[in-house]
């Protein structure tokens, strides 16, 4: 891993040309993806897609933020910020999973929830509140992946989990640099310095508690070699996977608890 | 999320400089109030009907039956986790200020008699913003509730995340919803009431998962700042965009009770759902 890398070095990378997607990974760690559109409520939000899928050769329910790769995509994708109906999809899906005792596989990748008109006629933080909730008792287990960028509640409500994994140039944060520059300095110009301070990268979040495992990505980031960042991340999957199958569910519920229960500094 | 400040102003009503009277501007109406008379109707604007921002001991003090009130946690202050500049001093500072360790207040109380846990969020304490200490505090007391069978009233007020806790503040959204699904998969009653404002991070987690959502007239409520959707959509939004009568209407708030009759409302409610005074039915 290169351990020299800075926080805003880090951004300029997942933000670059060329940074695989998850529609780039998802033929090479999955076989048999049968996609699922539509929160049954609403509509179909393109920022989130998800459906079945097989790992090795288990069934396992797959929900993922959706970069472009394009302008035309990004525009179709809502530039990975997904609506309402988006994470109600995400919810259906978990459900379903749920049910039918498919682990749930899910990838992160979004500058943060859509903030518009619609998106607060259509009740934003209910839904990713129902999410953050309900993801904690969904009675399978849970493993998030951050592929580039995650960003505010937005990226919390794909990542209430029983383990977060991050791409080793990925970045996990309260708000992007920018919008934290321009709220706490009213600059928002000051993003790089933002960065800095923020402690958004995956060893940050390993050090805080928030994430389990960093994905090494090959030399120079995940877009040099495809192939090899894919095998990294199935590896990673199918042993975890299998791990948290294992375990007793009541057990692996209260861990997930657990997990988020012990975040936070303070003294009494 | 940081407009609808009360601008309160001094104002000289006389040219001889001896009768100084304060007034408030309504942050909806505009209208000037005395400020004598604005605390009299206890921070109700009479022109708009506007519910203005109470200090959590305020918002007690109307709430909750006399005496009633023990605090959780009362000593329990933050850290400073990704080391944020000046993050310590400006915490002692605002400490001093407004006689408050941090942006919530919980405890235990009884509203005409029927027990209950209850948070009170206090908008004058960092913009209410949720960081470890509120996280910790809210899960604490969602807990309690749910160890010892009793219904939650949380009042919000909040900015949203505490930006200077960066990630870990996020995390305090998952902490706090893990435990109000809990206290709700237990069979305990929820009710937020939502007071203004009531966004971002806030809005996301445990404020928007009552099994009953009551909002104050008037009050702000919305997940993604205004400001931050007049600079995507590039226009400037209605007067009556993410109030609680919007919200009200999209469906994301089941009433708005005024505040002289959020007393008497919460006592029914938690006694239509078996929540009697000492316990006992009456």
């Amino acid at each position: 891993m290169d351990n020299n890398k800075s926080a805003w070095e880090r951004i300029q990378l997942v933000h670059a040309k060329g940074r695989p997607t998850v529609n780039d990974y998802l033929p090479l760690i999955f076989t048999d993806f049968y996609e699922m559109h539509g929160d049954r409520l609403f509509g179909d939000d393109k920022a989130i897609i998800g459906g079945i899928a097989r790992l090795d050769n288990m069934p396992v329910t797959v929900i993922a933020q959706v970069k472009g790769r394009n302008i035309n995509e990004n525009k179709n994708c809502n530039f990975a910020m997904p609506h309402p109906e988006g994470y109600r999809k995400a919810l259906r899906l978990a459900r379903q999973a749920e049910k039918f005792h498919r682990p749930i596989v899910c990838f992160i990748d979004t500058p943060g929830a859509s903030c518009g008109v619609p998106d607060e006629e259509r009740g934003q933080g209910e839904a990713i509140a129902k999410n953050i909730a309900e993801f904690m008792t969904i009675r399978t287990p849970i493993i998030s992946i951050i592929l580039g960028e995650a960003g505010s509640g937005g990226a919390l409500a794909l990542g209430v989990c029983d383990e977060l994994a991050m791409l080793e140039n990925a970045q996990y944060s309260v708000l992007s640099p920018r919008g934290f520059a321009s709220i706490l300095w009213k600059d928002a110009s000051r993003e790089q310095e933002a960065s800095e301070i923020m402690m958004i990268t995956a060893e940050d979040m390993v050090n805080l508690g928030v994430a389990e495992t960093v994905i090494e990505e090959p030399l120079g980031g995940a877009h040099n070699d495809l192939d090899k960042i894919s095998e990294n991340i199935k590896e990673y999957l199918s042993h975890k996977i299998q791990e948290k199958c294992e375990k007793d569910i009541d057990v692996l519920l209260k861990e997930r608890y657990t997990k988020f229960r012990k975040i936070g500094e303070f003294t009494e | 999320m940081f407009e609808g400040f009360f601008n309160v102003v001094k104002k000289r009503f006389n040219d001889n400089e001896e009768e100084v009277h304060e007034v408030v501007r309504c942050p909806r109406c505009q209208t000037n109030i005395l400020l004598e008379r604005y605390e009299e109707l206890n921070k109700v604007c009479p022109n708009c009907n506007y519910h203005g921002r109470l200090s959590a001991k305020e918002r007690l003090t109307i709430t909750v039956d006399k005496e009633s009130f023990r605090e959780f946690d009362a000593d329990m202050i933050s850290r400073n986790p990704i080391n944020f500049p000046e993050y310590e001093e400006k915490q002692s500072e605002i400490r001093e200020k407004t006689g408050l360790k941090d942006s919530v207040v919980t405890g235990t109380a009884t509203i005409k008699g029927s027990p209950v846990v209850i948070g009170v969020m206090d908008s004058h304490y960092m913009m209410g913003s949720m960081g470890s200490v509120a996280g910790e505090k809210i899960a604490r007391a969602f807990e309690y509730a749910t160890e010892n069978s009793l219904p939650v009233i949380m009042f919000t007020a909040s900015g949203g995340a505490r930006m200077q806790e960066g990630i870990v503040s996020l995390m305090q959204m998952a902490k706090t919803s893990g435990a109000v699904k809990l206290h709700s998969e237990s069979g305990g009653l929820y009710i937020t009431v939502m007071t203004d404002p009531t966004t971002g991070g806030v809005t996301a987690s445990f404020a928007s998962l009552g099994d009953i959502i009551i909002a104050e007239p008037k009050v702000l409520i919305g997940f993604a700042g205004r400001r931050v959707i007049e600079g995507t959509i590039k226009q400037k939004l209605p007067d009556d965009f993410q109030l609680a009568e919007f919200q009200n209407e999209k469906g994301f708030v089941d009433m708005i009770v005024e505040r002289r009759k959020m007393r008497s409302t919460l006592s029914h409610l938690l006694k239509l759902h078996g929540y009697y005074p000492q316990g006992k039915e009456v």
